[in-house]
């Protein structure tokens, strides 16, 4: 399983109220909420992002408030992948549930720049800028969480074992 | 190994002897929480699972407080949905507005939270109950409909931050100045998937509502739990609040600790996180100039009734400044009733504040206290993130009670000494 894309990339502590405002949360409908999309922070996002665009941003991603709403608006918008120092721990935890790829790697993080085509490959956790040709290593995706993935989230592969 | 707090309560509900950090565990939750932004999206999420119904009607919560009473057409279909949910399902804790309140204020005064529960809530700041002696912590929808449907949920056992709290705070220092200092202290991800463990004598002089407080912000320093252990103020608490059966457990002597900080309570001054990180701390006398056009009192974090009280001993016998807009959102039904029968919404009214039913509403910028651009105000609420309370271009400062109120007399941001308090 790959990712392959055009970068997006953010600073610290991207917080979930500026990756989708409450404002926006009277709808779960993913259409809806990839339409407001990082909005308060980067008003061009959504009409800048392609399908399979990836994000990549610094410490901290995703902190704040435990919408799920937050990681369904980012997959909605077509990222395929989202690169990071660290993540918050709830919106690790949605992102996989919902079956947004993540990956955790400071130095990637720190040295990809925006508008770099990068790909990464989920099996071996590496993850190549095309632009610069350096290669990084971050955490392979164990098995059950490429499953999640490829299920399009937990509640469908979860059903998918039970029907076995 | 000794285990923290955190780490006993985990391993009882896993059926394990024993956990450590990093362990992969399976636990029985006590009780699971959704509110009308979560729950819809969980609703959904459960439905596409093949279940026969939820785990156990009694240890679920409903509790629509966000965008309540109803703030927009979408807003009352998304409780709509909730209160369908919950009378197909006979759903005990759904909580109508007339019974409400916000939901992490609510769960401890009806008593469905005790120490040694495990909690999980699709709400950030579920990590509130740790004042009683609990684990709890905020997940997302998927995971709420997992656990409504299971009354189980994986975890990945914490690191733990301990929290040594000594010495007595200066009056006008309260829970929301020791959170706030911590978290200017440590960073919002300080304590990144770990749990903050609360220990010392300090705590002795801490009230139940400021506990409540500084487990509430925990998340704000990224932690996945906060924790208190349980004094006779926990157990008095539970006792007035029927939350019947309780276990209390102690960290073990060898209990493993990333890091210990000692807090002198006695040091700390009335703190304000500045915009646009919980994390901007300063304290009251570095503060300066900063006019303000709104002050919101109220939210999980400081809507309890010590925290009116607060509010109400500063507004006595003065008047808001001219121009400012200040709103006081009791956080339940009984804070407000308990608050109106003292003679504190008279205080409130008199001095030019308005008092509103229970909401979450302007603290994530739902509705009842919108910002327009340029806006800046004092809040008592919990996230200062940029568009939080409205326009992308307005400021939020958070401070306790106290602070707000004194700010909403002056117009800028003041402490109460500046009241001669």
């Amino acid at each position: 399983m790959k990712a392959y894309g055009s970068v997006h990339k953010y600073g610290d502590n991207i917080d979930t109220d500026v990756i989708i405002p409450a404002r926006y949360l009277n709808s779960f409908d993913p259409k809806e909420l990839a339409e407001k999309c990082m909005i308060d922070v980067d008003t061009e996002f959504v009409s800048r992002v392609k399908e399979g665009d990836i994000m990549v941003a610094g410490r901290n991603f995703g902190c704040g408030s435990s919408r799920e709403h937050a990681p369904i608006a980012i997959k909605a918008a077509g990222i395929s992948c989202v690169i990071a120092d660290t993540f918050a721990r709830i919106f690790y935890r949605n992102a996989i549930n919902i079956g947004l790829p993540i990956i955790e790697c400071p130095e990637a993080a720190a040295e990809i720049t925006a508008n770099d085509e990068v790909e990464i490959d989920f099996d071996s956790g590496v993850i190549t800028d095309k632009t610069t040709g350096k290669s990084y290593q971050g955490q392979a995706f164990p098995e059950f969480m490429q499953g999640i993935i490829q299920a399009g989230g937990l509640v469908n592969y979860i059903n998918r074992q039970s029907q076995g | 190994m000794g285990m923290t707090m955190t780490q006993k309560i985990l391993a009882a509900h896993a059926g394990l002897e024993s956990v450590e950090a990093g362990q992969l565990i399976e636990a029985m939750l006590d009780m699971v929480l959704g509110n009308d932004v979560t729950a819809p999206v969980a609703i959904k999420e459960m439905e596409k699972m093949k279940v026969d119904g939820v785990f156990d009607k009694d240890k679920i919560a409903l509790v629509p407080d966000h965008f309540t009473p109803n703030k927009d057409i979408k807003s009352a279909e998304n409780c709509m949905c909730m209160r369908a949910f919950a009378k197909e399902n006979e759903i005990t804790n759904y909580f109508e507005i007339g019974e409400m309140g916000i939901e992490h204020a609510l769960l401890p005064e009806k008593g469905l939270v005790a120490a040694g529960d495990a909690v999980i809530g699709a709400d950030s700041h579920t990590c509130t109950y740790g004042a009683l002696g609990a684990f709890s912590t905020g997940v997302g929808s998927t995971d709420m409909a997992a656990g409504m449907a299971t009354g189980k949920a994986w975890f990945k056992v914490p690191a733990a931050l301990k929290f040594e709290l000594t010495g007595k705070p200066a009056p006008w220092v309260s829970g929301k100045d020791i959170i706030l200092h911590i978290i200017g202290k440590i960073g919002v991800d300080g304590a990144r998937y770990k749990s903050m463990e609360f220990c010392g004598d300090g705590i002795a002089s801490l009230r139940m509502d400021d506990r409540f407080t500084i487990a509430n912000m925990a998340i704000e320093a990224g932690a996945k739990n906060g924790i208190f252990p349980v004094d006779e103020k926990t157990i008095a608490y539970m006792k007035e609040h029927g939350s019947g059966e309780y276990q209390v457990y102690e960290p073990d002597a060898d209990a493993v600790y990333e890091e210990t900080y000692v807090i002198d309570l006695a040091a700390l001054k009335p703190t304000v996180a500045f915009p646009h990180l919980p994390e901007n701390t300063k304290t009251i006398d570095e503060v300066g100039e900063v006019p303000i056009q709104q002050v919101v009192i109220g939210s999980c974090t400081n809507g309890r009734i010590d925290d009116m009280r607060a509010a109400a001993r500063v507004l006595e016998g003065r008047k808001v400044a001219k121009g400012l807009r200040v709103i006081v959102i009791p956080a339940t039904q009984a804070v407000y009733l308990q608050a109106l029968e003292e003679g504190l919404l008279k205080i409130f009214i008199e001095a030019g504040a308005i008092v509103s039913t229970p909401t979450c509403g302007p603290c994530l910028g739902g509705h009842m206290g919108i910002l327009a651009a340029g806006e800046r105000a004092v809040s008592t609420t919990n996230r200062n993130f940029v568009g939080r309370m409205g326009h992308v271009e307005s400021e939020v400062y958070l401070a306790s009670p106290a602070v707000a109120a004194a700010s909403a007399v002056t117009g800028k941001i003041s402490g109460p000494a500046e009241l001669g308090l």
